[in-house]
């Protein structure tokens, strides 16, 4: 059966979308990439695919991120190049949960060395929309 | 290897660290895979057919809108299937194929009424918060198996 992955490094990974692909050419195994600007989409058969996997893992362990894909690369129903332009449908969750990677990646950092995660200390959090209300009724009232 | 729900069910944060885990991650791509491989009258095969929503009646009512029910064609198998869950609270994060609040709030109450080991989260905004994330979802996963 068919698989297809996404490879998504995060934004504090040295590794680069080029560096994955390469690796999987080095590995020799018959697999499609296509290299993005996130990481790279990879195609082929399911084992071959969980078998590369593993191994891309260990470039970068904390900042690799996998996630799988339904559609194969280049798919006239998801391809760009075939609908004529515009985000690929998906692309706005991968873009938010972007955002978050590196956060994550220092979690699992964390927990590779064996930290607990610290209690009783206070959060960031971003302000409501109850917060700025109150906060511009202060300022401007 | 347990069959864990991750809900936003295209999340990548939540899949990546299931399956780190060594369990299964249970995501909208792998049903929509299966649907877009297999052969049918329809070519190239529709990842969405008109029987879809018909299959859709086993979770919500005639009088809801098609597209709760073209979802949850999609969603109803995996929570069926679904031997854990993870659920990030919040409705900005249920983008994509997701995008549809009423969705959400079936999905959520078939995986809360299912009676299944569940972890409710949010989505870290620092890196104290990423901490205790990763550390409750390590703990809940190890739990399971």
């Amino acid at each position: 059966m068919k698989s297809t992955k996404y490879v998504v490094t995060s934004q504090d990974s040295d590794v680069l979308p080029s560096d994955i692909a390469l690796r999987i050419y080095e590995l020799g195994r018959d697999i499609n990439v296509k290299e993005a600007c996130f990481g790279v989409i990879i195609d082929g058969e399911e084992e071959d695919i969980l078998a590369t996997v593993e191994d891309l893992r260990k470039m970068d362990v904390t900042n690799i991120f996998i996630k799988d894909r339904g559609f194969s690369p280049g798919d006239p129903r998801r391809c760009r190049g075939h609908r004529g332009g515009g985000a690929r449908p998906g692309f706005y969750m991968m873009e938010h949960e972007s955002e978050i990677l590196p956060l994550i990646s220092r979690g699992l950092a964390s927990e590779a060395r064996g930290e607990d995660p610290p209690s009783g200390v206070e959060t960031k959090r971003r302000p409501t929309l109850e917060d700025l209300e109150a906060m511009i009724n202060e300022e401007f009232s | 290897m347990v069959k864990v729900m991750v809900y936003p069910p295209t999340s990548m944060i939540l899949t990546d660290l299931v399956e780190r885990k060594g369990h299964e991650a249970l995501v909208v791509s792998k049903e929509v895979r299966k649907k877009v491989d297999t052969p049918g009258l329809d070519s190239p095969p529709l990842n969405m057919t008109p029987e879809d929503p018909k299959k859709g009646l086993k979770y919500a009512a005639v009088d809801v809108p098609s597209g709760v029910r073209g979802r949850m064609a999609l969603l109803g198998p995996m929570i069926e299937e679904a031997e854990a869950a993870i659920v990030i609270k919040g409705d900005d994060c249920t983008l994509g194929c997701t995008g549809c609040a009423r969705t959400n709030e079936l999905a959520r109450f078939l995986l809360k009424t299912k009676r299944i080991p569940l972890l409710e989260l949010e989505y870290p905004e620092d890196e104290v918060q990423a901490k205790r994330f990763v550390f409750k979802i390590r703990e809940f996963l190890e739990g399971l198996s």
